[in-house]
């Protein structure tokens, strides 16, 4: 395996772990106008991600970084191209990081309602903007010489990216309302749990119309990078055991299974990428490739052995931290923290 | 047009940057000092120091929030903005910013999750190593990126492939003498901007004599910290202006408004200058001064404006070489002036408290606003930095005007340049807000919720 492939599969997995984490994150924040009838439900809702989401959010800030070092005309191509789209998303995203820490400091019903309704959108807008944008990386989009990409906003926008942006949206969505399932005290997390299940609906649906969509209204499968095989299928049948183990109560398996729908939704972009990382609608010679984008091997070796060491630090210190917080949230107000 | 996007894009980069970095040094000071206060509690078991943990942490985390999402901006807009920039300098400049994220982000952002939650979840050891891991994590988050700032000022470690500059020697980009003056001057300028606000807030409560024994505590450890970290401030500052004056002598030339070259050099005490007909509108100089600034001795040739201009017209073809001079001259002053100023400040400041003198000081009540010092001396020392290296992005192998996005408009940029403003415009409201609030909030009594559900629907 080369090193341009090393690190294709390295962004991958940080973009999977992102989606997994992140990916409750926003579901808790569209959740949360929604599912609390109170100011202290609404602090508990907060809680069960409170320790998590910034850790959380570094997964896109190292993804980011990784895109930038090993694929320089990637990053390049795709934050400029999607301008308009990630300065959309920055501004959720500030306005959704200090709620969390600003939304308590008062104590005043409109200032938390800002806060919340902030976190709202900080969240959604996000939820919607990932799956328009990994959507449009299979489609294609228009880019031209020089891997620059003469396109605006607008062609980011049709019938198929939108239904993207909704499969992430119900995704994310299902996958924070089960965390809430299992992170809040039991008459509380029961009533989420209802509610996951009528989310999980509107989740399969649009996830199937995909399906549909990218094999009938579309030519990615005859431009595949990698043929996904089965791997799409995994997607669906797992979205369909979820929906099971909702119905049946098992929160934990509910979102393991969740999140084996978004390792499988996830790696299908990434299959159908490989070896490509951006195509062009314009021509298939202005393609990014991991090749023609990639920086040079020296840099590629160098950055190889420094994610081998730190990123299993990383995954085990996270993962401890789910562990120490691993106690459902309670409505006890010595132990909210505001 | 063209010209539009490139000072749209400066401007959009300078605010979200300058922004940025008024959170950033506070955030390095205060983790440190905190993470002090809860080891002497941790030590001592005196509940004092707890509270002090408690309170100033609750600074520090309203601080720090603000970091952390201008933060992720800055992740962005290179390649946002600056896409040629990326693709002539992403194999070797995008490398520490991964591994800072990699590195040092990941441990900030997840321990600060497990200080904030754990305080009862946890032992008391594990709690304390998690505000450690938070200060270590946002100095070493510091260091990696200013290994990449470092390059853009004296790039090293790459060879120029393919119109490209590629990494060759990872060991030279992170050994970059640029990196080991740049480093401390900027880390220990955090240490020093926590120590004084610290030091502010104190004096702000003992001039009011509330909590007396509370804010003398504070004000004690902040005035040593404060004193150690300006005083090294200064000297490493010395050595990074040595080191400039070696390695970009146009950016100490505009910093000086020396237009020919002297030898001995002097030092500007005030000068107005017409940079477009090259001459001084008024000038008062120090015989001399210059020289032992930079050499430690009353001789040596620095290099005037002219001269370098000449040079660089030499090497890279024609061009208009002189950064602009009144930013860089009047930057270096802010920076230096403010510097001495807070030495001065943190000396008074442990004199009182040595002589046990501190409540009955006359002119404490303008303590708090040696709070601003730091501020202007992190961002003017910013600016001379950023400024100072044009018409360059990569001294002297990437002009800042080559290196925007060629598909980003003037549209686009407007829309961006305005929402960061209003949006960074409206959170510094808010953030000054809560700090004065939570600063007056000496109870340390925790937020509670309010039942008032009717009106929240409405």
């Amino acid at each position: 395996m080369n090193y341009e492939s090393i690190w294709f599969l390295l962004i991958a997995v940080l973009f999977i772990g992102y989606f997994i984490l992140e990916g409750f994150d926003f579901g808790v924040g569209i959740l949360l106008p929604f599912v609390a009838k109170s100011d202290t439900e609404r602090r508990m809702v907060i809680n069960t991600i409170g320790p998590h989401w910034d850790g959380n959010e570094v997964w896109l800030i190292t993804a980011g970084g990784a895109m930038f070092a090993a694929f320089p005309n990637w990053y390049a191509t795709l934050f400029s191209g999607f301008y308009i789209a990630l300065f959309l998303m920055l501004i959720a995203l500030i306005l959704r990081g200090v709620a969390f820490e600003f939304r308590s400091k008062v104590e005043d019903i409109k200032w938390r309602k800002f806060w919340d309704w902030s976190i709202f959108f900080g969240s959604i807008i996000p939820a919607i903007l990932w799956g328009v944008a990994f959507t449009n990386f299979i489609r294609g989009v228009p880019i031209g010489e020089n891997f620059v990409y003469v396109g605006t906003f607008w062609d980011l926008i049709n019938i198929y990216s939108i239904i993207g942006g909704l499969v992430t949206l119900t995704g994310f969505t299902v996958q924070g309302a089960i965390f809430l399932s299992m992170k809040l005290e039991k008459p509380f997390a029961n009533r989420i749990n209802n509610l996951a299940m009528k989310l999980w609906f509107p989740n399969i649906f649009v996830l199937l119309l995909f399906v549909i969509e990218t094999y009938f209204f579309t030519d990615i499968i005859d431009q595949l990078g990698v043929n996904p095989g089965v791997v799409p299928i995994g997607a669906v049948l797992s979205l369909l055991v979820v929906g099971w183990f909702i119905k049946i109560k098992q929160n934990g398996w509910a979102f393991f299974m969740n999140c084996m729908a978004i390792i499988f939704s996830a790696s299908t972009i990434f299959l159908i990428l490989y070896p490509r990382v951006m195509v062009s609608s314009i021509n298939s010679i202005y393609n990014l490739t991991i090749m023609n984008s990639a920086s040079g091997e020296y840099t590629l070796r160098i950055m190889t052995i420094i994610a081998l060491i730190f990123v299993p630090i990383v995954v085990a210190y996270q993962a401890w931290t789910y562990w120490v917080f691993r106690k459902r949230i309670t409505s006890d107000p010595e132990s909210l923290h505001y | 047009m063209n010209e539009i996007v490139i000072t749209l894009s400066r401007w959009q980069f300078a605010l979200t940057t300058v922004y940025h970095f008024f959170f950033v040094p506070l955030t390095i000071g205060l983790a440190l000092i905190v993470a002090i206060m809860q080891t002497i509690y941790f030590r001592t078991g005196d509940l004092m120091y707890k509270q002090m943990t408690r309170y100033w942490g609750k600074l520090f985390l309203i601080n720090f929030a603000m970091g952390v999402v201008t933060g992720i901006v800055m992740e962005f807009q290179f390649g946002m903005n600056w896409s040629e920039y990326s693709r002539f300098v992403g194999d070797i400049f995008g490398a520490p910013l991964a591994i800072e994220a990699l590195v040092a982000f990941f441990l900030e952002s997840t321990f600060i999750g497990v200080w904030v939650f754990g305080w009862d979840k946890l032992s008391k050891k594990i709690h304390l190593i998690s505000i450690w891991l938070v200060a270590i994590g946002s100095t070493l988050s510091a260091f990696w990126i200013l290994v990449a700032n470092s390059f853009m000022q004296s790039p090293m470690g790459f060879v120029l492939e393919n119109g490209r500059m590629v990494m060759n020697d990872f060991g030279a980009l992170v050994g970059n003498p640029n990196v080991w003056v740049q480093f401390p001057h900027t880390v220990l300028g955090g240490y020093t901007t926590g120590a004084l606000f610290i030091l502010g807030v104190s004096a702000y409560f003992l001039f009011r004599k509330e909590r007396v024994d509370f804010f003398q505590k504070s004000f004690q450890i902040a005035s040593i910290f404060g004193l150690i970290s300006v005083f090294l401030v200064i000297l490493v500052g010395h050595s990074q202006g040595q080191h400039m004056v070696k390695t970009q002598p146009m950016k100490m030339a505009a910093a000086e408004a020396l237009w020919e070259t002297e030898n001995p050099a002097s030092f500007s005490i005030i000068s107005i200058v017409d940079q477009e007909n090259q001459k001084d509108v008024f000038s008062l100089r120090l015989p001399a001064v210059l020289s032992l600034l930079s050499y430690n001795r009353f001789e040596g040739e620095v290099r005037g404006i002219k001269d370098i201009q000449a040079e660089y017209e030499k090497i890279y073809g024609p061009g208009n070489y002189i950064p602009p001079i009144s930013i860089n001259y009047w930057a270096f002053r802010a920076m230096v002036g403010s510097g001495f100023l807070m030495f001065f400040l943190t000396s008074l400041g442990l004199y009182l408290v040595m002589k046990k003198n501190v409540l009955n000081f006359k002119l404490l009540k303008f303590f708090p606003f040696a709070i601003g010092l730091p501020y202007l001396a992190n961002s003017s020392g910013w600016i001379l930095t950023e400024v100072g290296r044009q018409p360059w992005v990569v001294f002297g192998y990437l002009r800042t005007s080559d290196a925007i996005s060629p598909n980003v408009t003037v549209s686009m940029l407007w829309l961006s340049v305005i929402g960061f403003t209003v949006v960074y415009g409206a959170l510094m409201v808010v953030d000054v807000y809560l700090l004065t609030k939570y600063a007056k909030k000496i109870t340390v009594d925790e937020p509670k919720r309010t039942e008032d559900e009717k009106t929240y629907w409405e």
